[in-house]
């Protein structure tokens, strides 16, 4: 089998992943008047994030137990406001504290 | 909007807890690059010029299966296909007077989590905050990258377990203040959730790539959520 070169593979990937990027973000320089897509585009981050958040946090790490529950508290969190960061760093100290107790 | 000072001030602040995420993340990421057969400079590249944690994981195995060039176009378009919906979904938020080359730029750094701040700040988008946020990310994107493949696990498990778990509390962070805001949004996060974790556990759907899925799930539930409750108002000017 012939051996591709990596050189190629990494160009691809940049290209289609700039592209992919740059098509939506300088064809469409009008604002949107229609109000369906207006709509869809406002709802689409809110709903992509929370596709991504749930459940792959429970997978990210060694204990989905762990997981779990720094994901309630940073939920708990930024509901009472904390900011990006803290939230963040809390979730992150969470998983470590819980995975250092022996019971889990 | 912000004044470019205060934007870039911004971006740098937003932005660290970003790069401590990419960091780790891109460390593991780096493993990957290494069993693909990549050197840590063409890692550093690699991730310097992607910006994309699925697209590449996708790519980096397309490599070590020696797949076709086409293949591997096909492979980047799905695993990185949400970018086009957020790099719509920004292009609203740009100052119709902006100058085209900043949308060029900013373009290169819509990943989920820039794209994330990018989206949640108020009013139109200074493309200065977004800067300032890339100056600290794509270094530590493209290092992290360059350090897994160099060094494999350096850390300890424990501490890479605790460090994976920052970019979804980010990503928290970003959706939970909007749902507080409107009602509408936060029945929208519940059913998301929900859906993507009965995605996760259906015997044949989820066997369907996770990029894949999460592109399914975003336009059906979005799509459907825009007929039954459309926002009349400017979304991003009365959201504030």
């Amino acid at each position: 089998m012939q051996s591709r070169s990596i050189i190629i593979y990494m160009i691809i990937m940049a290209a289609v992943t700039y592209l992919i990027r740059v098509l939506p973000l300088t064809l469409i320089r009008k604002e949107i008047k229609n109000t369906f897509i207006r709509s869809f585009l406002y709802y689409v981050p809110y709903v992509t994030l929370a596709v991504m958040t749930f459940p792959a946090i429970i997978n990210a790490t060694e204990s989905p137990i762990a997981a779990f529950i720094s994901f309630i508290v940073a939920m708990m969190l930024a509901w009472m406001g904390a900011s990006l960061f803290k939230v963040a760093v809390v979730a992150c100290v969470v998983v470590f504290v819980i995975e250092l107790l022996p019971f889990i | 909007m912000w004044s470019n000072r205060q934007a870039f001030r911004n971006g740098n602040r937003d932005g660290i807890p970003i790069a401590l995420g990419y960091f780790a993340v891109a460390f593991t990421l780096g493993i990957a690059a290494k069993n693909a057969g990549f050197t840590p400079i063409q890692a550093f590249i690699c991730s310097a010029t992607n910006l994309a944690s699925a697209g590449q994981y996708a790519g980096f195995t397309m490599v070590r299966e020696n797949a076709s060039y086409f293949m591997m176009a096909v492979m980047i378009l799905v695993a990185n296909a949400r970018y086009m919906l957020m790099s719509s979904a920004l292009s609203q938020k740009f100052d119709p007077k902006t100058p085209l080359i900043h949308r060029f730029l900013v373009a290169y750094s819509v990943t989920d989590e820039i794209f994330g701040i990018c989206i949640s700040v108020p009013g139109k988008l200074n493309p200065i905050y977004a800067y300032g946020a890339m100056l600290l990310t794509i270094p530590a994107w493209s290092l992290g990258t360059y350090f897994g493949v160099i060094m494999g696990n350096v850390l300890p498990p424990n501490v890479v377990s605790a460090l994976s778990v920052g970019l979804y509390g980010m990503f928290i962070a970003i959706i939970v203040p909007a749902a507080k805001r409107d009602k509408v949004i936060m029945l929208l996060v519940f059913i998301s959730m929900a859906a993507s974790g009965l995605c996760e556990i259906l015997p044949l759907i989820s066997t369907v790539p996770s990029g894949l899925r999460i592109m399914i799930l975003t336009v059906v539930i979005s799509a459907i959520a825009a007929i039954i409750k459309p926002v009349t108002d400017d979304p991003y000017a009365a959201k504030e």
